[in-house]
């Protein structure tokens, strides 16, 4: 993926930025709110992970408000210490398609940011999910894994079409809380941990291989097993 | 502030009010009096002339001339008190008959009333006089002697003098003592204030007792006071609290990064080090999350996003949740509601507030236990969520919703102490409370809201007129009453 990252802090953009690299992911960087717009308006990317509070007369706000009246479609990750509701509402309502609170872990950061990229390709209306011999049906609602049929909750249906869409990618606990739970606050206890469990021993334990992993320090990811 | 120039201060212009009254009052009673006395003398004068005047004219009419001089002399005669004036003369101004003994220059024409000097039985006067002319070129001249009258308006203009005088005292004098009444009792209230500014925080306004105007000022000072002082109590309480709570992982999370610095020997034990270290800073990052949230639930911002809602889908969501957490435990996940239970309110708030009640419960209920969600509806709305594990002890359970409140029997488990706090921060939020009852055994955690209705009322009202500050975290509710509630 070719990603802008627009921040001004030296430190938390080489960070950032570094962590992309080695991702495997092309990254510009403008620490200003003027080169930044300048970098977005001109330059074609696959995400832009856009810092609110910047030097430079022009904030991040203003660079999204900018190019969504551009009709310019990048999806846009904003990245900002101004954690209160109203501001994520502000934030997701000026044409951001994620917010992230700093501070953060960066595999939070870098799921997002791969998340972003599947959800502004916009690939259409999928009525079928398939992941290597899982095949979930969305339109008869029916799981189905190596020919032998799935019996889920409806909770555990949306669980693993999330985790389904994004597939190969590493979805945090947050990320399911807010996407499958529509909750957007961190429960004290290990729930989703819980969820996931459940899943796994109905789609992974009466098989061979599993497809729902765990991923240290960051959340889980449904591949097929690498070869 | 009562020193800064005269004019600038109200004691001041509550007395100068006070004494222009009292003056204007004054005025008003001099003027009637005026009129009462001496304005009456001279009407009755006017009144005496003119009905001689006609009488006269009668005669003149009757009788003619010699008619009209023993009228005068009969009138004249018959005055007993001597202060008849007449005097008709020829076309020439010769004297005919009558009490004076020439013409007075100065009354030239009918008509108008003449005061004049007049010399009368050789004692210097002042009389009142009008002329009439008769036909055949006679004047007449009728008056009366005015001496009297004009001695008595001169001893009432000394008397209202001296009335003017002992007024503009009085006024000087009671201005004086309004202007005092107002700044013991304004002096009352500033000392107090001044008071408080100098850090002397338990100083109250005294209240005088008599439940006038000024104690229900006073009363309302005092309340806010209070109120700032309970708000202050919970900050000083954060500061407190973030200093010891926070200043744990923060310790341990510097000691595992300078262990790993000093002695980590391997490469996996150093990372191992900051993995913890991370993970202690996340807990950290945690805490203060949940306070902006409470305190950003506390100001009060989020009333904008109030709408009517159903209750019972929420706790559908919330115990989807857990279920499999519960399922997990042994726990018994109970959920008991009628159909709908409407309310008004934010959404994800109440939802919070719920998923952190049962979170709670989940934490301290044993294996095997029962968690029970249940809502009932009546003057309010009652959301309770019980649990069976160790409960809160009755002392204990004021402080529980205090910020980083944990209970001696839960320091083992996780939590940053907060969860209590702002599910009480969002009920208050909503004009409703949060009230922790024992479950026999375990812990009864009852959030309650207003009804739809009633709270949407008290939510135009409030944006008509904003509270002065948001319900605080760091008032005790009610908690130790005994609850006669259906729950």
């Amino acid at each position: 993926m070719r990603i802008l990252v627009v921040e001004d802090d030296k430190d938390v953009a080489g960070f950032v930025v570094r962590g992309l690299r080695e991702a495997g992911h092309v990254v510009e960087h403008a620490d200003n709110g003027r080169d930044g717009l300048f970098l977005a308006a001109s330059e074609a990317f696959d995400a832009v992970i856009l810092d609110r509070m910047l030097p430079g007369g022009i904030d991040g706000l203003k660079i999204l408000e900018t190019l969504r009246g551009q009709k310019n479609t990048v999806p846009v990750l904003i990245l900002s210490a101004l954690a209160e509701v109203d501001d994520r509402v502000k934030g997701l309502k000026a044409g951001s398609d994620d917010y992230l609170t700093k501070p953060f872990a960066f595999a939070e950061l870098l799921a997002r940011v791969e998340a972003l990229n599947r959800r502004g390709k916009g690939e259409g209306p999928v009525t079928k999910l398939v992941v290597e011999d899982l095949e979930l049906d969305l339109l008869s609602r029916q799981v189905k894994r190596a020919g032998q049929k799935i019996d889920l909750q409806p909770r555990e249906f949306r669980l693993l079409e999330y985790l389904m869409r994004h597939a190969g990618q590493v979805v945090t606990r947050t990320m399911l809380l807010e996407g499958v739970w529509d909750y957007h606050f961190d429960p004290q206890t290990n729930v989703i941990d819980v969820h996931v469990s459940r899943l796994r021993q109905k789609v992974d334990k009466p098989f061979p291989t599993g497809l729902i992993h765990t991923v240290r320090n960051a959340g889980y990811m449904l591949r097929a097993e690498q070869p | 502030m009562i020193d800064r120039g005269l004019f600038r201060s109200a004691g001041f212009r509550f007395g100068a009010i006070y004494a222009l009254l009292l003056a204007l009052s004054a005025t008003a009673l001099a003027l009637f009096l005026w009129w009462a006395t001496a304005g009456l003398l001279d009407r009755q004068t006017e009144a005496a002339i003119n009905a001689d005047a006609q009488g006269l004219s009668e005669r003149w009419a009757d009788g003619g001339l010699p008619a009209l001089v023993v009228t005068i002399e009969d009138r004249l005669a018959q005055n007993i008190d001597d202060d008849a004036i007449y005097l008709l003369t020829d076309a020439n101004m010769k004297r005919i008959a009558g009490n004076l003994a020439s013409w007075p220059p100065s009354v030239t024409t009918a008509g108008p009333w003449y005061e004049l000097r007049v010399m009368r039985a050789g004692i210097r006067s002042l009389a009142s006089v009008q002329r009439y002319e008769l036909p055949g070129g006679f004047h007449l001249l009728i008056g009366r002697d005015v001496q009297v009258r004009a001695q008595l308006r001169a001893l009432l203009t000394d008397a209202l003098l001296w009335a003017a005088i002992v007024v503009i005292l009085m006024a000087t004098v009671g201005a004086l003592v309004v202007r005092n009444l107002f700044r013991r009792t304004l002096a009352n209230i500033s000392t107090t204030a001044a008071a408080i500014a100098g850090g002397d925080f338990a100083k109250r306004v005294r209240l005088t007792g008599r439940g006038d105007e000024f104690d229900q000022v006073a009363e309302v000072i005092n309340e806010m006071l209070d109120r700032i002082g309970r708000l202050m109590d919970g900050v000083r309480q954060v500061s407190n609290a973030i200093a010891h709570d926070l200043r744990t992982p923060i310790t341990r999370a510097r000691t595992r990064l300078e262990d790993a610095a000093l002695h980590a020997e391997t490469p996996d034990d150093l990372r191992a080090a900051i993995e913890r270290a991370i993970m202690d800073l996340d807990g950290i990052v945690g805490v203060f999350q949940a306070l902006l949230r409470i305190a950003e639930i506390e100001a009060g911002s989020r009333r904008s996003s109030f709408a009517r809602l159903d209750i019972v889908p929420l706790l559908a969501e919330v115990a989807d949740l857990y279920d499999a957490l519960a399922e997990e435990r042994g726990i018994v996940l109970k959920v008991e509601t009628p159909p709908a239970v409407p309310a008004y309110g934010d959404k994800a708030m109440i939802q919070q507030a719920i998923a952190n009640l049962v979170d709670n419960a989940m934490k301290f209920s044993p294996e095997g236990g029962t968690v029970q969600l249940k809502v009932s509806v009546s003057s309010m709305v009652f959301i309770a969520v019980s649990d069976q594990g160790p409960g809160i002890p009755p002392a204990e359970r004021e402080k529980a919703t205090n910020r980083f409140y944990r209970g001696e029997s839960s320091r083992s488990t996780p939590g940053s102490g907060l969860g209590l706090s702002l599910v009480l921060a969002v009920a208050h939020l909503h004009g409703g409370d949060l009230r922790l009852e024992d479950n026999n055994p375990g812990l009864r955690a009852i959030l309650t809201l207003p009804l739809p209705d009633e709270a949407e009322a008290r939510r135009s009202a409030a944006l008509a007129a904003p509270p002065l500050a948001a319900p605080s975290l760091a008032v005790p509710p009610s908690l130790t009453a005994p609850s006669d509630r259906p729950l």
